[in-house]
């Protein structure tokens, strides 16, 4: 069953020189109790994806498109009822979980000030929350403390008990491994597949530029270029057979250990991701694109190949979808 | 971090707040000391004879009024060596002795600045309230509403930028002189003598009206355009970005931001005090007012040392005392500098 699915959503950026394309026509869904993973360069449209689920403010402005999360249309939702649908049905930890809790105010007041928004009684939740806390290896003496009595770290962790304490149907992670060294990463990880386990929240999406990471955790990833989508798969799948050129050249972009620079040159992605400003017909991977042919002038579609999509012309003979 | 500390966290906090109120007050007493030596020095380097203001006002034959001279010269101690003056100063100082005004001769200094002080706090401690509350509370409010914004800074600019004598010469004339609705000169009306009766209570807020509110419209103006920028920052934060996306009312969002906002407005209220003061003093002289600054423009015009020095010394205190609370102010409302003292963090 899907919690979530979206159709053909468009969210752009409005800037002085257009619309800057962030998310172009990406359609995918996330099913109950699943991790999808996001994952793509910097500039892909990652971020804004995962951000316009939750919450878009301007710049950025939604300009088609659908995203249903349990028969409720996101982008037609009148702010009233997507305040309460924030927190209670989708959350989101942002990339800036660090200092995303107010540094004057006591964070016990900061979370029945957040419950007090959802009609939820502290009191109610204590209970809940003391043994979140002691799950992520916090000492609930932490909720009379200010955020900046913590460390990074303890902040991020606290961050990830206040995003699920509602029991989200759906919780966006976006970046949040991305500033810290690999053994924290390894714990965050860890975290939030304790968390999902023990039911926090039913679904996850778990957005990274980092492939290696993405694996540990994820049922399935989409794999996101230039504002769209290149291809969606198992992750199983996808590592040991990637079909767009573009998630080959990622996979084989990874360092990997016991090679080192001056034997084997790492292999990267030459060129750059086109400009979301000014976007042609052509397939936006074409310039950078090895296997490029004359069909790539036109933007190809999404076929399915087993049980993967791809947006690439290379597999035309797949069922368009 | 370890979380065996809490019983020794109010032992430490007492200690701290010992060790931090103690670093304050030298700062301050020293701060005291070299800007009365400097308020002392300044009037006797003017140019001038303060005596000959006063042997001028006996209008005496040319022979007395050498004698008188020489005797008012011995009795206010200018004789002396300025080192010996410098000592004197201090040693009375310290007796609560301020000295005998030259221009209002025979009155002692401290009486006539007891007299005048009730104005100008009465005048000044509301201004600065008022002034802070509508200024942070207004700017708050135009911040994020576009149109609103941009009639309103412009006002703001204007205010902030205007001179206080100037300011108060402008509502003088408008509302003294061409509407003619508010009187432009004195506290209360000639014909009254101060009292607690209604009567001159009322006249007296009748006199109060103009400039008050030419000192409460200039000192507005700047805290409004803090606090809208300030609230506008504080918005953009991390922290509001994650309260809204967790689905937090506008409201709350607003009342979180301007409690961040209004801790660096508290420290621009200590940076400003000095500023206040020194408009207050303009603009009594404008409206005539019988303040402290009233008296210490009298002093200087009559190059009366001991009213100028003893207006200054009021003036020092009452900024150093102002500032002194902003201080202990801070510490309550902002725990990070709370903390930052006691080593916490």
């Amino acid at each position: 069953m899907e919690i979530l699915q979206v159709k053909d959503l468009k969210l752009y950026y409005k800037t002085l020189y257009g619309m800057a394309k962030a998310v172009d026509g990406v359609s995918f869904t996330v099913r109950k109790g699943e991790t999808l993973g996001i994952a793509g360069e910097s500039g892909c449209g990652k971020t804004t994806l995962g951000l316009g689920l939750v919450l878009r403010k301007p710049p950025m402005v939604w300009c088609g498109g659908q995203a249903f999360i349990e028969d409720t249309d996101l982008m037609n939702l009148d702010e009233k009822s997507m305040r309460k649908l924030r927190y209670e049905k989708i959350s989101i930890i942002p990339q800036y979980a660090m200092d995303a809790l107010n540094p004057t105010k006591k964070i016990r007041q900061i979370i029945q000030d957040l419950l007090k928004e959802h009609k939820q009684r502290y009191e109610e939740k204590q209970e809940l929350l003391t043994e979140r806390l002691t799950l992520i290896n916090l000492n609930k003496k932490i909720l009379d403390m200010y955020p900046i009595e913590l460390s990074g770290g303890m902040r991020q962790r606290l961050v990830m008990v206040i995003s699920t304490l509602l029991n989200p149907k759906l919780l966006i992670s976006d970046e949040i491994t991305s500033a810290l060294d690999v053994s924290t990463q390894k714990t965050v990880i860890q975290t939030l597949y304790q968390m999902k386990k023990k039911g926090f929240m039913d679904s996850l999406i778990f957005i990274t530029h980092d492939l290696s990471l993405l694996y540990q955790i994820a049922d399935r990833v989409m794999i996101m270029y230039a504002g769209k989508v290149a291809e969606i798969g198992e992750i199983q799948d996808i590592v040991d057979n990637p079909l767009h050129p573009y998630t080959r050249a990622l996979i084989g972009s990874l360092p990997r250990i016991g090679v080192r620079y001056h034997e084997t040159k790492l292999k990267g992605i030459h060129g750059y991701p086109p400009n979301l400003l000014k976007i042609g017909p052509a397939c936006r991977f074409k310039e950078r694109c090895p296997m490029a042919f004359n069909k790539c002038e036109e933007n190809p579609p999404i076929f399915r190949v087993n049980a993967q999509e791809v947006a690439c012309w290379l597999y035309e003979e797949g069922e368009r979808v | 971090m370890n979380f065996s500390r809490p019983k020794g966290r109010d032992c430490s906090e007492v200690i701290f707040l010992r060790k931090y109120l103690l670093k304050k007050i030298l700062i301050y007493v020293l701060t005291f000391f070299f800007a009365a030596t400097i308020n002392w020095a300044i009037p006797r380097f003017m140019p001038g004879n303060p005596i000959h203001f006063l042997i001028a006002r006996f209008a005496t034959l040319p022979e007395s009024a050498k004698v008188l001279q020489s005797y008012f010269t011995q009795a206010f101690g200018l004789d002396r060596p300025l080192m010996e003056q410098y000592v004197n100063f201090w040693r009375a100082f310290f007796k609560g002795d301020l000295g005998i005004s030259i221009y209002l001769y025979p009155q002692p200094v401290l009486k006539v600045i007891l007299r005048s002080l009730p104005y100008t706090v009465l005048l000044l401690l509301p201004a600065i309230i008022v002034s802070f509350v509508i200024g942070n509370r207004f700017g708050a409010f135009v911040a994020r509403k576009k149109y609103l914004d941009n009639i309103a800074l412009p006002i703001f600019y204007t205010l902030t930028a205007a001179p206080y004598f100037w300011f108060g010469i402008l509502l003088a004339w408008l509302f003294g002189v061409v509407l003619k609705v508010f009187p432009i000169a004195g506290a209360y009306s000639f014909a009254m003598t101060p009292s607690f009766s209604w009567r001159f209570v009322s006249n007296y807020l009748y006199h109060w009206i103009l400039p008050f509110s030419s000192l409460v419209l200039v000192m507005l103006g700047g805290w409004a355009i803090g606090m809208r920028n300030m609230i506008i920052y504080e918005l953009e934060a991390n922290y509001s970005r994650y309260m809204e996306a967790l689905g937090s009312s506008q409201s709350l969002i607003r009342r979180y931001a301007y409690r961040n906002a209004i801790l660096p407005q508290v420290t621009g209220l200590a940076i400003q005090l000095g500023t206040a003061v020194a408009g207050t003093l303009t603009t009594e002289i404008v409206f005539s007012y019988p303040g402290i600054g009233y008296i210490l423009m009298q002093g200087i015009l009559n190059q009366d040392y001991f009213l100028i020095q003893g207006c200054f010394l009021f003036i020092i205190v009452g900024v150093l005392i102002a500032n002194f609370i902003v201080d202990i102010l801070y510490l309550i409302i902002d725990p990070r500098i709370r903390k930052s003292y006691t080593g916490e963090i």
